[in-house]
């Protein structure tokens, strides 16, 4: 283990081992090691023995903030439907959060879903997750059987291989445009901030997409999501998705179709990513949980620029700008309505 | 009947004979970089790397979606809502470098399906050529489910890689339609003993025994309330990986879609992992919480199927070990109920 995630990971382990045994939360929302390299295991450790099993590394690729609702929940006394919740405050949850996972959680708190009063937020200033799909291309998909994280540089074995892999060139696409890699909400702070990043070309993937003609930029989408099983796993992983019943679930009526075919496939895809639009801060957990490959943070990336551009709006970076997309103004312009323009109606 | 030899630089010439007849599917690499099924084009000869593809050899057989039946939903239509066979005839396929554990996947598969018109006419058209396993990955566990890297269990050739040249055993009636005298040759001594030595080699390379045993002889409901389902479903985000990338999650989900009067009835995947699996139409949902759901995946899996057909319903492949977002072991669950 690298000297840095050696440090971050002591720290967790006390933070969260004083904060059980003080019994200010009741569950503190980690990463522990997995059994196979290059995957994390996300775990709850609810007393100070089981904090000594949570770890920090770069491969703790899944957005944390996905547990929180259902995690606060489980902690609330059971009651019936309607009933309103007991008197007095009710437990809470220590969660780690990096950039994207603090802003996850502050838009969780601005949609209801997460009180503020309830979470303990210890913040990491994130270095950059590791793509596994990248370390397995770069050793051109030979099995891994062992990885050791060094400060800027990954040891990689195999049975027949040996490989040092810098970490920068393995680093999940938005991590490395990422601009917030500190925490905007935290209670508890490890490490240090590192202040916001500068990258004049953060949406370069996206432009090279908006570069193409109307066909070409259907048929990419399409070539993109052709693998897609259906699995979930990118909506399951997501943070923004805790909607009781998902459209795709719905059987009145029934949105979507049900197996592979591509019309059903794109249309999950597209109703998936425009329900994020001003709510994703780019996390990737979608991408990096995704059995298959597919690249699904692309679509959402470019809500984001658009939002981005038509808003000056980037979610979860404070509790307080009300997201653009769930408020109503009288005046809000309507100049964005693509139909508009199509129509040729100047205003 | 006697093995033969097929050399690799006439391997080629030898499938490509099978393609007038047969669509040859293989791994190969995809789009995305990693090796999945797809249709081989006739040019080179696939690569059949170690261990197994990205997907299982389960959308040969369960297709996805598969049309049971066409209809026309038009009342007025004088044919209205009368069943028609749906109308596509596919060619034979030959399934070309499917491991041992896929091979096997099949046969598992056909014990609940075995009155499946459906599942046994694909089991009928499709051909398999396996490759037994010189050597497995580090999340491969065959042995422990009954299963071996050099069975043969399921395959209609059994193929052994000796560097030159294929080392080619027929098993069956299906397998021997295969056979294109022109491109094999008998093998030398030495061949013979090459197969031999690896065979050996690749059963000696791990001690698990099969646990079916142990686990159908355990208490149900002791391995039902276990303890630790809380902590291993407790990362899960049901979503539905591992049992659609699981050869032997065979469960499914039926529907009418209709569109401009012409109806069909499909059957497609579905996952225990997803709440809508069990919904009723009450709206009570007896597998409400993901312990259930995980839970019941794994007692599937690993008693129920072995209770009431004999083997486990894993054949050890390891992909949902691997392709798992929160890492979720089936090792270990085997583990804690063996403990149990």
């Amino acid at each position: 283990m690298s000297s840095l995630n050696q440090k971050i990971t002591q720290e967790i382990q006390s933070i969260a081992a004083s904060m059980l045994e003080s019994g200010q939360v009741a569950a503190f929302l980690g990463y522990t090691t997995g059994t196979i390299p290059g995957v994390m295991q996300p775990f709850v450790a609810r007393n100070a023995q089981d904090a000594k099993r949570l770890c920090w590394n770069s491969f703790c690729v899944l957005n944390l903030a996905n547990y929180l609702p259902s995690l606060l929940k489980s902690l609330e006394p059971p009651r019936r439907r309607g009933e309103p919740p007991p008197e007095g405050p009710l437990p809470k949850v220590g969660v780690l959060a990096t950039g994207c996972w603090s802003r996850n959680i502050a838009v969780q708190i601005q949609e209801n879903q997460v009180e503020r009063q309830r979470v303990v937020i210890v913040g990491i200033s994130s270095r950059g997750m590791i793509s596994r799909r990248k370390l397995e291309t770069a050793v051109g998909y030979k099995e891994i059987v062992h990885i050791e994280e060094q400060d800027n540089s990954l040891l990689v074995k195999g049975n027949d291989f040996e490989d040092t892999i810098n970490r920068w060139d393995v680093v999940r696409d938005n991590c490395q445009t990422c601009i917030h890699p500190d925490p905007v909400i935290y209670d508890e702070l490890i490490g240090t901030l590192n202040g916001n990043r500068k990258i004049p070309d953060r949406f370069r993937q996206v432009e090279k997409i908006e570069t193409l003609s109307t066909d070409e930029r259907w048929q990419w989408f399409n070539n993109e999501i052709a693998s897609c099983i259906r699995c979930y796993a990118c909506r399951n992983a997501c943070p923004l998705c805790y909607c009781p019943t998902c459209f795709v679930d719905d059987s009145r009526p029934q949105w979507v179709g049900k197996s592979i075919e591509p019309a059903d496939t794109a249309l999950f895809h597209i109703l998936r990513a425009y329900h994020c639009a001003g709510r994703c801060t780019d996390c990737g957990s979608c991408e990096s949980v995704c059995p298959m490959g597919i690249r699904m943070r692309l679509f959402t990336k470019k809500l984001q620029k658009d939002v981005l551009e038509l808003y000056d709006f980037e979610p979860g970076l404070d509790l307080d700008t009300p997201l653009p997309l769930s408020t109503y103004k009288i005046d809000d312009p309507e100049d964005f309505i693509l139909t508009h323009i199509k129509k040729g109606d100047k205003k | 009947m006697k093995p033969f030899v097929v050399e690799k630089a006439q391997a080629g010439q030898w499938l490509k004979d099978l393609c007038d007849t047969f669509d040859i599917f293989a791994p190969l690499p995809s789009i995305k970089g990693y090796h999945d099924w797809q249709r081989w084009d006739g040019s080179n000869l696939p690569v059949v790397r170690k261990g197994v593809p990205k997907s299982s050899i389960k959308a040969f057989f369960f297709p996805q979606p598969e049309v049971l039946f066409q209809f026309n939903a038009r009342a007025s239509n004088p044919d209205a809502f009368r069943l028609k066979e749906p109308t596509c005839h596919p060619k034979p396929k030959i399934l070309f470098g499917v491991r041992p554990c896929d091979a096997r996947s099949v046969i598992l598969n056909s014990i609940p399906y075995k009155s499946d018109p459906y599942f046994q006419r694909k089991k009928e058209e499709i051909a398999i050529i396996g490759f037994l396993c010189e050597e497995g990955c580090s999340t491969c566990f065959c042995k422990w489910t009954g299963g071996s890297p050099v069975g043969k269990e399921g395959m209609d050739i059994a193929v052994i890689d000796l560097g030159q040249v294929f080392h080619i055993e027929v098993l069956s009636d299906k397998g021997e339609a295969l056979v294109r005298p022109q491109f094999f040759r008998e093998p030398a001594d030495q061949e013979i003993s090459e197969a031999k030595d690896l065979i050996t080699k690749a059963q000696g390379q791990t001690l698990e025994q099969d646990a079916a045993s142990s686990l159908r002889s355990k208490e149900l409901m002791k391995l039902y309330n276990a303890p630790f389902w809380g902590k291993i479903s407790e990362p899960c985000i049901n979503c539905g990986t591992c049992t659609f990338l699981c050869p032997t999650c065979y469960c499914f989900d039926i529907q009418d879609e209709t569109l401009r009067g012409k109806g069909r009835r499909i059957r497609y995947w579905d996952s225990c992992m997803f709440p809508l699996f069990t919904q009723h139409a009450s709206g009570h949902n007896p597998r409400g919480d993901k312990l259930k759901r995980v839970r019941n995946r794994f007692m599937h899996k690993l008693k129920y199927f072995p209770d009431r057909f004999g083997p486990l319903s894993c054949v050890g492949c390891g992909r949902c070990v691997r392709e798992c977002p929160v890492n979720i072991d089936i090792r270990q669950v085997l583990k804690d109920l063996l403990a149990t």
